[in-house]
């Protein structure tokens, strides 16, 4: 199958009282329909920027590189997002083949607009749905995340809704205009461990049953084994390492990755103490030079690591990885 | 290990109720919440003791009482650290001010905590300086880079301000700040879960070092189970104001005898992706406290509910070995 989005060379800078910062560099990746990409880093690592940077979303301090391409393949159409330039041109985009989902429900729905007419305006502005068929679908929509006596729920307002409905009422919102791409962004975090577990279960409803690509972004490994096909971790705006969820949280290859799954507290071993990654992911105004991931590394081989940026290696077909140790040591064998 | 019955607890809760009367509902009677409702708890000085639940399920407000910081409705609750006893109940003003510096809170969020207007060293004295425990600057001082060491802080940040800080950092502050008066007890009210995991560890492992070295007493307040596995002693389990099930960690979480305990456990992400779809799913939300189910709280969720979970609320029952459960058919369903 050919991929949905094809992202190549990502780069993301922000012009900034401070001088110009780099978010995103130098990102690659591509996700085909039906399948879940989990995307994966701490706060500040350009998780979010990404998933955004997809629907040129940014504000206008950002600077996209010139060698950066997105494109969306559609059923029998391609199109470049970078060459999309005025809000008019983004429209088939922003909400229409690609929607997102955001971390926090309450923030996203304005709090003197019904539900209702959140849904219903913007079928209107992607769709030629009537009002009266704008109305009904989206009541439909409800009841299918689950939501129970959604024609009431339909004309209620987010503050009466509860966190977990607030959450399903979101995704109804943003599947409605049928998307080829839905970006999830932290859609779990602000949830409780069983209403979490109800909502991963309908995404997992929704890709089969719609045959969409999700971008999942979270910081919980955990939520990525149960729901992502291939993971991408991310570190001071840069891929370190990319895989099948097998690959990468069975075997993780790069420090990162395995400081980030020995700081997790596991269930099926109490004893094992928890290991933090030492030090503080840096300011995107000092990135360090070579490996980004330099100052906080253990292993880091002087020299070489705080001098040369890695490149990806492949340490399986389906599994890659930054980090020059690892690639020193399968030159070795 | 702490926990021993022989040891007087430091703190003793019986049959405590804390309600709301809500505003609004027009003529007649106001709508009551009743956030913690008949609820029994013993801490053994030097437990590190986790009290979990969903939001909504009374858990904050309940350390809150424990601290004095919300009005009691009814019931007994007792601070004992062997120098003071203060009957929180029914104790006076002059008291709860003395009582401020054995008992302490740790807020969720480290952004929201501080204020940006303070250096980090007039944060941490503030405690000290309102609750006049020092006698000259030099000695708030000498107190201040004491716990600032402690707690991992550099001596030189005192004198910055906190938003040159990171998360794990500030929560850092918000520690020293909390144990500056030298409290006993500490109430520990969601304090990772703004971290990343990362930070997470490095918080949990600094307050489980402290707690040894200091010999406190914690109640850490948590929705995350896996989070309170690694650092509690002992767990409550807490739904809509009332404890369903509590027992020493490894027990609780190698036996689970209410089905809510089973459910929540079983709803963790598990870290395997072969894992996937394993998981009891636990369906519907917890209902509002302000329209409570008759008879057990949790039977519009539970799968095993019965005529008599509908009609009769469970009482929490002991099963041996500290483990007890508040299910009438806790039995039943081990076999």
């Amino acid at each position: 199958m050919s991929s949905l989005i094809d992202v190549k060379n990502l780069t993301l800078q922000f012009d900034t009282d401070e001088g110009r910062i780099t978010a995103v560099d130098d990102v690659s990746f591509s996700l085909k329909a039906g399948q879940v990409m989990g995307l994966v880093g701490e706060s500040g690592s350009g998780k979010s920027v990404t998933a955004k940077a997809l629907m040129k979303l940014n504000p206008s301090n950002a600077v996209y590189g010139e060698k950066t391409s997105i494109s969306l393949h559609l059923e029998n159409e391609r199109i470049e997002i970078m060459d999309l330039k005025t809000t008019t041109e983004m429209k088939v985009v922003r909400g229409g083949a690609i929607s997102m989902i955001f971390q926090e429900p309450m923030a996203s729905f304005a709090p003197a607009i019904s539900i209702g007419d959140h849904m219903t305006e913007q079928l209107q502005i992607h769709t030629d749905m009537s009002i009266k068929k704008a109305t009904e679908f989206s009541i439909e929509m409800l009841s299918r995340v689950g939501i129970s006596d959604a024609s009431t729920r339909f004309k209620q307002f987010a503050f009466e809704l509860s966190g977990g409905m607030r959450q399903r009422a979101m995704i109804a919102m943003a599947l409605s205009t049928k998307p080829k791409l839905l970006i999830a962004d932290e859609p779990t975090t602000a949830l409780d461990v069983t209403i979490q577990a109800q909502v991963i279960d309908l995404m997992k409803d929704l890709v089969d049953d719609f045959g969409m690509g999700i971008i999942f972004i979270t910081h919980d490994l955990g939520v990525i084994a149960q729901t992502a096909d291939d993971v991408a971790v991310m570190y001071l705006g840069r891929l370190v390492e990319q895989g099948t969820v097998r690959d990468v949280i069975r075997t993780p290859a790069h420090p990162y990755t395995k400081g980030l799954i020995a700081a997790l507290p596991r269930m099926d071993d109490l004893d094992a103490p928890l290991e933090p990654i030492p030090g503080d992911i840096p300011s995107p105004l000092e990135r360090p030079p070579g490996c980004v991931f330099n100052t906080r590394c253990s292993v880091a081989i002087a020299g070489k690591c705080t001098v040369e940026i890695p490149q990806f290696f492949n340490v399986s077909k389906s599994h890659k990885v930054a980090c020059h140790l690892v690639q020193q040591e399968a030159q070795k064998t | 290990m702490s926990g021993k019955n022989n040891k007087t607890p430091l703190i003793s809760v019986k049959d405590l109720a804390v309600h709301f009367g809500l505003r609004g509902g027009g003529f007649g009677k106001r709508p009551v919440v009743r956030a913690v409702e008949g609820v029994n708890i013993d801490i053994a000085p030097g437990s590190f003791f986790g009290l979990v639940g969903e939001s909504g399920s009374g858990k904050t407000t309940l350390g809150r009482a424990l601290l004095r910081a919300v009005p009691i409705t009814r019931g007994e609750l007792t601070y004992d650290d062997g120098e003071k006893r203060y009957d929180l109940a029914t104790i006076k003003k002059a008291e709860l001010k003395e009582y401020r510096s054995r008992a302490q809170l740790i807020f969720q969020d480290p952004y929201a905590a501080l204020s940006p207007r303070m250096t980090v060293r007039d944060i941490i004295a503030e405690p000290l300086e309102v609750m006049g425990l020092t006698d000259s600057r030099e000695e708030t001082d000498e107190r201040v880079r004491e716990i600032a060491a402690k707690c991992r802080l550099n001596l030189e940040h005192l004198r910055r301000f906190p938003h040159a800080f990171s998360g794990g950092q500030r929560q850092r502050i918000s520690i020293a700040r909390a144990l500056v008066s030298r409290p006993k007890f500490v109430v520990a009210d969601e304090s990772v879960a703004a971290l990343d995991v990362s930070i997470q560890a490095d918080v949990l492992n600094l307050l489980k070092e402290i707690q040894q070295e200091m010999g406190l007493t914690f109640l850490f307040i948590s929705h995350d189970l896996s989070v309170v596995a690694h650092i509690c002693s002992q767990v409550a389990v807490m739904y809509l104001g009332r404890l369903v099930e509590t027992a020493p960690t490894r027990q609780l979480f190698a036996a689970p005898k209410h089905p809510y305990t089973k459910a929540l456990l079983s709803a963790i992400p598990s870290l395997d992706p072969d894992d996937r779809g394993k998981a009891q799913k636990l369906e519907g939300e917890i209902p509002s406290p302000t329209n409570p189910p008759p008879g057990c709280k949790f039977q519009t969720r539970c799968p095993f509910a019965i005529d008599i979970c509908r009609k009769e609320e469970p009482k929490l029952d002991t099963t041996g070995n500290d483990h007890n459960v508040a299910c009438h058919r806790w039995q039943e369903l081990m076999e």
